[in-house]
């Protein structure tokens, strides 16, 4: 009989680890989870898995600018943070809880680092998985209130975001001192990508703290652009470009800014079954092209998202 | 096409000057840059004949189905990976139709089909074929239904069917263009191949087993059936990954090339079959099989595709001028935007919606979105003056007034300077036009 050979790639590289959530002075029993150490391309099991690929279900402190189908499950949980991460750790399977203080904006209800601190706090009491968190997405008002939290938390590991080229020092100090991992953002670009992970590096940020989110765009948002980008960052991580042997951070919540994802169209079907799929989508292009983190906004869209993945894995 | 050295190996090496030119070695260069014809030497071997086409032919076979203007083409692609180039040929989607099915049932299928069908970004994405499957096991059912489907939808067909005789009947009761025969198998090969062969019909082939598969095929093309899709049996998202890949890299890195044909995915299942058709779409998927397709799953499927086919190098852009929405004339306002397809239709639908008579300036940015384009520098306060002086729209509307993006007020200063216009900030997302346009 004629035999299929394999292709299988001998890839001289490999993606680092990166450990979420541990800490021996945390008073709760917190969840310990790893990311990356791929081998290969994503899911070929024949070039090898690595760790399972996780989901960060997203909470935010401010309900102004929610998209009522994305969150509807939640019900009122939605106005208390630590009710809403509790929802998503014990209904709906999250990995993790990724929390966006956008309470903090200036331009907003501008909370104070200090207040926000607490909420961290309170989060981090209510559930017993690792924790990201993000500010609200102002430059200067973001450096203070995470290095606030980063000092307020030293006691558990937490993923800090974002460092970006032109805004990374401040929360680069708190992390480092505080043994936090932290997110290095950059710009669908691949080159940028790599010269965030240097910056990083040169200050003095270890690669076992980095996680890099070169920016997923949404489904029918560009998100082809994202597809390539992330496979080309993999790809060169394989092939031994050490500065790009990071774990890789999507944020699937970027296929909201679609007006399909919630607007509602007869043509169009079922605007909660659309919006779930859009979000999917967009997490399985993510997860297809070398995620190993989402952040997801949709429960029933992280539903369909871990099945994928332990369907991807094997049954795992 | 193989290289100069690997031609040259098959030439008689007589170097006798009969194919014009001068030595075996000219003629086998001229030969890879496809600048001269094998059949021009008069002593290459039959044998060599065959080796050399076939090493020239592309990775993946181009098959056709149906015929017309609904004819659906995949196959011939060359690349792994989408930057490498591009992906050619989009994945196809079929929903299935019983030959049990009752009269309601049919006219709410056929009804969903047309249905199926959108239009973004200035592009018509739509589900693509019918396959009508015989449930029934009963050849005259299975043609009567054939029949009908074909009567009443333009779409190209799949005939689903384990029996031969069932082909044939609907061959010979309607009058078909190249439908996809599903498929054949270990069960029913001689028949199947031989119905194909006849007919001149595409033929399916599966197997879960790649090895098993690879052999099928062979046995297919001794029966002198060229035109092939794969179905590579597979259940999960694993399988439909890793599968898919080993055809693909076999093929178009030329390790193994009795796969080089296009795939067929057959899902199963509501939740599952649309994370397949999505995983089938990414990964190398030319057809994608589905026994039905919701609306609200067919919009984001269909979106992907069309995301994941768009080639690398060119955004999908439309072209630069002042556009008159509304019948807009002396008194409407000027807005300006960007010529990426995405940004213009999203633009031009808010203010059609808003039904107050407007022109839409569309500049030049090669593609790119309102912030991507400012970035790069290739949206600037000149380059909008000029595209208004070039279409002559300070003409056409004399209000004096220019609408810019919400996400530009920082160029309104400059722009006012360079337009000797008012310039209005309009809001961040275009959803807010309407609401703006009436209120001026
Ligand atoms: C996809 C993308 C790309 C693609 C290009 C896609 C394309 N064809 O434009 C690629 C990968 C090439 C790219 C490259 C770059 N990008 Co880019 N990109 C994006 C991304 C993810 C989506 C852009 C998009 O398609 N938006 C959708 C369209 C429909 O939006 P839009 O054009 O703005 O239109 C909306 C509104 O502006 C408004 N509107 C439009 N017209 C009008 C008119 C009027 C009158 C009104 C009232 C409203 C209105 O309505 C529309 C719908 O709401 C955004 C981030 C994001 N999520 O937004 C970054 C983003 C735009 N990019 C950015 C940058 C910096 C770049 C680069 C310069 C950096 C780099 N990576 O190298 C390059 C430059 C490219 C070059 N050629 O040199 C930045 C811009 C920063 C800033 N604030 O100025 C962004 C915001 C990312 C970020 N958060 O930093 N990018
Ligand atoms: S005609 Fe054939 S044998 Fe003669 S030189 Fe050309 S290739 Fe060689």
């Amino acid at each position: 009989m004629v035999e299929v050979p394999v292709p299988k790639e001998k890839w001289s590289g490999k993606v680092g680890t990166v450990v979420l959530g541990a800490s021996t002075a945390d008073s709760k029993e917190r969840k310990v989870l790893s990311i990356g150490g791929e081998t290969g391309m994503p899911f070929l099991s024949y070039e090898g898995l690595g760790n399972r690929q996780l989901i960060a279900g997203e909470v935010v402190d401010d309900t102004s600018e929610l998209i009522e189908v994305a969150v509807r499950p939640f019900g009122d949980a939605v106005n208390d943070p630590a009710a809403w991460a509790r929802k998503w750790v014990e209904e709906f399977g999250a990995d993790l809880v990724c929390l966006r203080l956008r309470s903090t904006n200036p331009e907003g209800k501008d909370a104070s680092p200090e207040d926000a601190a607490q909420t961290v706090l309170k989060v981090l009491a209510a559930v017993d998985v690792p924790l990201i968190v993000y500010g609200c997405g102002h430059e200067e008002k973001d450096a203070r209130t995470m290095e606030a939290v980063s000092n307020a938390c030293a006691k558990v590991r937490l993923l800090l975001g974002q460092a970006e080229e032109n805004a990374y020092k401040t929360i680069s100090a708190a992390a480092m001192s505080n043994h936090h991992a932290l997110i290095a953002y950059s710009n669908l670009d691949i080159n940028l990508a790599k010269q965030i992970n240097i910056l990083l590096s040169d200050f003095g940020v270890k690669a076992e703290n980095i996680v890099m989110d070169p920016l997923m765009a949404g489904l029918g948002m560009g998100l082809e652009y994202s597809y390539s980008v992330n496979e080309r960052i993999r790809m060169a991580a394989l092939m031994g470009d050490r500065m790009l042997q990071v774990p890789m951070l999507c944020d699937v919540t970027s296929a909201w800014e679609a007006r399909e994802a919630s607007e509602e169209n007869a043509a169009w079907g079922d605007v909660v079954e659309r919006g779930k799929w859009w979000e999917a989508a967009t997490g399985l292009a993510a997860l297809v092209s070398g995620a190993d983190l989402l952040i997801v906004r949709s429960p029933l869209a992280a539903m369909v998202l871990q099945d994928a993945i332990s369907d991807l894995r094997g049954g795992k | 096409m193989p290289t100069a050295i690997e031609i040259f190996k098959h030439l008689p090496k007589k170097n006798c000057g009969k194919c014009n030119f001068p030595t075996c070695l000219a003629f086998a260069m001229q030969l890879a840059s496809s600048k001269a014809k094998l059949a021009d030497c008069p002593y290459v071997t039959e044998e060599a004949k065959a080796k050399l086409e076939a090493s020239s032919a592309p990775p993946i076979r181009l098959i056709t189905i149906g015929a017309g203007e609904t004819k659906v083409e995949i196959g011939d692609e060359t690349e792994l990976y989408r930057h490498d180039k591009k992906f050619f040929h989009a994945t196809r989607y079929a929903m299935t139709i019983s030959d049990q099915a009752s009269e309601k049932e049919v006219a709410a299928k056929l009804r969903r089909a047309s249905d199926l069908r959108f239009e973004r970004v200035g592009q018509v994405i739509a589900l693509d074929m019918l396959a009508v499957r015989n449930d029934s096991r009963d050849p005259t059912r299975f043609a009567e239904m054939v029949k009908r489907v074909s009567r009443e939808s333009a779409l190209p067909l799949i005939l689903m069917s384990q029996d031969p005789a069932a082909v044939r009947a609907a061959a010979s009761a309607a009058n078909l263009s190249r439908p996809l025969i599903y498929a054949a198998t270990l069960d029913n090969l001689e028949g199947m191949a031989a119905a194909a062969k006849e007919l001149k019909y595409p033929l399916a082939v599966r197997h879960s087993d790649l090895n098993e598969l690879a052999d099928l095929v062979e046995k297919v093309k001794a029966a002198g059936v060229e035109d092939i899709v794969l179905d590579l049996g597979v259940e999960d998202l694993q399988q439909t990954l890793e599968r898919n890949t080993i055809v693909r890299k076999n093929a178009v890195r030329k390790t193994f090339r009795g796969l080089g044909y296009p795939i067929l995915t057959n899902v199963i299942g509501k939740e599952r079959g649309m994370a397949m058709a999505l995983m089938s779409t990414m990964k190398y998927g030319g057809i994608v099989l589905m026994e039905d397709l919701d609306p609200a799953h067919a919009v984001p499927l269909f979106v992907l595709r069309q995301n994941i086919y768009t080639d690398p190098q060119v955004p999908i852009q439309v072209k630069a001028g002042l556009y008159p929405i509304n019948n807009p004339d002396k008194d409407s306002p000027i807005l300006f935007t960007v010529n990426f397809s995405l940004t213009y239709f999203t633009v031009a639908g808010d203010i059609e919606k808003s039904r107050m008579p407007a022109w839409l300036l569309v500049v030049d940015t090669e593609g790119l979105s309102v912030l991507t384009a400012f970035s790069a520098g290739k949206l600037t306060s000149e380059s909008v003056a000029e595209a208004l002086r070039s279409t002559e729209a300070m003409v056409k509307s004399e209000k004096g007034l220019l609408i810019i993006p919400g996400m530009l007020s920082r160029m309104s200063g400059k722009l006012q300077e360079a337009t000797g216009l008012k310039v209005v900030v309009g809001p961040k997302e275009s959803s807010g036009i309407p609401k703006l346009l009436k209120s001026l």
